[in-house]
């Protein structure tokens, strides 16, 4: 059901339902949101742009799951920032002002062949959609997940229902094999697989080193780009990163890019600008509702 | 004739405005407009033409001598019915409009001595009446049965969307972002245009009956085809306005401090960002901005950065001189008292840094060439006349480009090399889509906010037309 918030100046303005809220592993939740409009046009690779209250920010994140007869989403998110805590802490029945999308280009889905998906930490989440398209697409889909350590692997299970191989590794080698992911994409290289297309996403430090391993052996190398934006729309031009030498706009000519002709050095800076920022804000949120109840939550997320 | 004569010797009336100290600490408006008695001088210093210039400046037609004439006689309320006919929103446009190169620049008093205040005067009929009238329900024709679906809540689809449900049809507006109004909402700041007057002039389209959807991006979320045939509009009006902004093209443009005007006024104006931390948004606390280009968004970035707390100077660098800059003279001369920093016939060429971050603008002196056969002077570089600005950001108003959105979910619109959206017919602003229409920056480029009302008053005309005969 839609709640429309009535507003002074005749705007319908319809607020989205989380239906179920899941705390998955340390600091990443799981969201499924009642958004039927978007659920029916949402692709894998697209993301949304929400914005939690009157005196929000507004954040993308990447859609995993969208349900278009149940009208609904499912999105993780990661808690390390104001807004991302504040949204760990909201709950089932509880509803987010604003949300906007499906934003970007969906991911080219064809039959490549043979496809390595790789997601980096949370960015497991962000891979598991276009890994079940790739493969009902007749790919034969290799994913590795990558961890700091063993909890933080989430979605283990439903990507080895929609992958056709799947790799675990973590830093620490809690779990699955010790190491990075580019560790395995290296050993799969000289095992001689096929390789037909790589995709990462995950930290930038990860995807630059997935892209720098393949870019000797000619492997199409895509990357999704998760700068900092405002609209979504391509009108702000926060979002711009350094392709091939061409400014690019991640929300409208993004997020999956080329990862041989990325500049991930320019983005890393870029990501640097809000740093100061973020603390204080966060720093301030946990003063401010530093209530038992709420302090409660906030240790238990940083466990 | 005689009192003609008199009329014209009576000097026009200034309106009162905050001073430049105070006011460049703050984000409250600038001009603080008419009393009712300085209104009704101003108004009357109106000769009544019989074949009146001032309406064919204007590009919504408002009926200027009339409302002028209502004023002149105290009747307020009157005056505002009379410029809501034309206009659905007085109190933006008398505030944002280049009305010295519209309805004032054909004021035939304005040939011998100053033109009438036409702007101030439309303002202070729209404050007065939003101040003195009860909120009711407005006269419209009887329900049509027809849907129309607007895309952009801005100036264009604003004025489409009033001039069509007044006419008795049903009108949905589709905005992409999370507030109404465009630029008019992110755009334009706080101290020019004040969100609480635009959200008053947007209560008059509700009680017009038209429905503003938010959060909605058309071209991603629905396309044209799912409007028409899935949700039944008869007619759709694009009105996206202006899209991605330009940048220059020179080394440094991704350090930090860098920003589009778009972006900087987008954080400032639509997310609050000069309330951090109260709002989530944060602008990043600079000592110096660089400012470039020399339009009404370069003026507007301009004097919005000197009213955040931590700034101690703002430049504008602009190519050519100060005759020609883009941006309206008042705005000019409100810059220069509140102390913007000019620096003329000066461009850019190379973004330095340190530690990621901007730490001056290197820029070369330019030279107007002779003026060409267009009259027109062109700036071209001096040799060897690089100097360096110390600043730790610069902001980019160099005008956008188009967006692609709706034109790349439509294989069907045609666009032009740029991707403005063409217009199979010009005289209704009918697309080569048949039952879609179009007006406004997505049709002209950038250009302003009362153009945009104009093209989209006369492309709901044509939606008029077009649904009207359609066959049922």
């Amino acid at each position: 059901m839609n709640v429309f918030r009535d507003t002074p100046f005749g705007v319908k303005h319809n607020m989205f339902k989380i239906l179920k809220k899941i705390h998955l592993a340390p600091q990443v939740f799981q969201y499924l949101l009642h958004a039927p409009d978007i659920a029916k046009k949402a692709l894998p690779g697209q993301f949304v742009i929400i914005r939690l209250d009157e005196t929000g920010e507004r954040i993308p994140i990447t859609i995993s799951d969208s349900d278009p007869v149940q009208g609904t989403l499912t999105f993780y998110v990661q808690a390390v920032g104001k807004t991302s805590i504040e949204m760990s802490l909201m709950n089932t029945g509880d509803f987010i002002l604003d949300i906007v999308g499906p934003l970007g280009n969906p991911s080219q889905i064809d039959r490549f062949g043979t496809v390595v998906l790789i997601g980096g930490g949370f960015g497991i989440a962000a891979i598991h959609p276009i890994v079940r398209a790739l493969t009902q697409a007749e790919n034969k889909t290799i994913s590795i997940l990558g961890a700091r350590t063993k909890e933080l692997v989430i979605l283990e299970k439903e990507m080895r229902t929609v992958s056709t191989d799947v790799h675990v590794v973590t830093d620490d080698g809690s779990y699955g094999t010790r190491g990075l992911v580019t560790d395995t994409l290296q050993m799969l290289i000289e095992q001689k697989e096929p390789i037909d297309r790589v995709i990462a996403i995950g930290p930038l430090i990860m995807m630059k080193a997935v892209a720098d391993l393949t870019r000797p052996y000619n492997i199409p190398t895509l990357v999704s780009m998760n700068p900092i934006m405002i609209d979504g729309t391509g009108m702000c031009g926060a979002c711009r990163v350094t392709v091939g030498g061409e400014m690019k706009f991640a929300c409208v000519d993004g997020p999956e890019f080329d990862g041989h002709a990325v500049d991930f050095e320019g983005l890393l800076n870029r990501l640097k600008t809000y740093i100061p920022e973020e603390t204080e804000a966060k720093e301030k949120y946990l003063k401010d509702t530093g209530g038992q109840c709420r302090a409660a939550k906030v240790s238990q997320i940083y466990g | 004739m005689g009192k003609d004569t008199q009329r014209n010797k009576t000097p026009r009336t200034s309106a009162p405005e905050q001073d430049p100290d105070e006011r460049k600490k703050n984000f409250q408006e600038v001009s603080l407009g008419y009393t009712p008695a300085m209104a009704q001088l101003e108004a009357s210093r109106c000769i009544q033409c019989k074949k009146p210039k001032c309406v064919i400046g204007c590009p919504v037609r408002v009926a200027i001598p009339e409302f002028i004439k209502q004023v002149a006689e105290g009747d307020f309320l009157a005056a505002a019915r009379t410029i809501k006919e034309s206009n659905a929103l007085p109190a933006v446009t008398g505030r944002v409009c280049p009305q010295e190169d519209q309805c004032e620049k054909h004021c035939v008093i304005g040939i011998k001595g100053e033109p009438l205040a036409i702007g101030k005067l439309e303002r202070f009929v729209a404050d007065y009446e939003r101040l003195h009238s009860e909120a009711k329900a407005v006269e419209i024709a009887p329900s049509t049965g027809k849907k129309i679906a607007i895309i952009g809540a801005g100036p264009a689809g604003l004025a489409a969307a009033s001039d069509l449900a007044k006419l008795g049809h049903e009108v949905v507006i589709f905005e992409a972002l999370h507030k109404p109004g465009g630029v008019l909402f992110y755009g334009i700041p706080e101290f020019r245009l004040p969100k609480a007057i635009l959200e008053a002039e947007l209560d008059y389209l509700k009680r017009l009956g038209v429905e503003i959807k938010v959060n909605y991006v058309i071209g991603k979320i629905k396309t044209l085809d799912e409007l028409m045939i899935e949700d039944g509009f008869n007619a759709i009006f694009i009105g996206t306005g202006a899209g991605l902004p330009y940048f220059l093209g020179i080394p440094g443009e991704n350090l930090n401090g860098v920003y589009s005007a778009n972006e900087f006024l987008t954080r400032i104006n639509l997310m609050h960002a000069w309330e951090f931390p109260v709002f989530d948004t944060p602008i990043h606390h600079h000592k110096i901005f660089a400012v470039i280009g020399g339009g009404n968004t370069a003026l507007d970035a301009a004097r919005t950065a000197l009213r955040l707390p931590t700034t101690e100077k703002v430049m504008l660098i602009y190519r050519r001189s100060r005759e020609e800059l883009p941006a309206r003279l008042e705005e000019v001369e409100h810059a220069e008292a509140e102390g913007i920093e000019f620096h003329y016939l000066a461009s850019p060429v190379d973004i330095k840094g340190s530690n990621g971050w901007v730490s001056e603008i290197i820029c070369q002196k330019m030279e107007l060439t002779e003026p060409d056969t267009s009259g027109r002077r062109r700036p071209q570089p001096v040799e060897n006349s690089d100097f360096p600005l110390k600043t730790d950001a610069v902001i980019i108003a160099l005008g956008s480009g188009v967006n692609p959105l709706i034109a790349k979910s439509a294989s069907d619109l045609q666009t032009d090399t740029h991707g403005h959206i063409e217009l199979a017919d010009p005289d209704i602003n009918l697309t080569s889509r048949l039952g879609v229409f179009a007006g406004g920056d997505i049709v002209t480029g950038a250009a302003t906010v009362i153009s945009a009302m104009g093209a989209g008053k006369k492309a709901a005309e044509g939606i008029h037309h077009y649904v009207m005969n359609l066959e049922p």
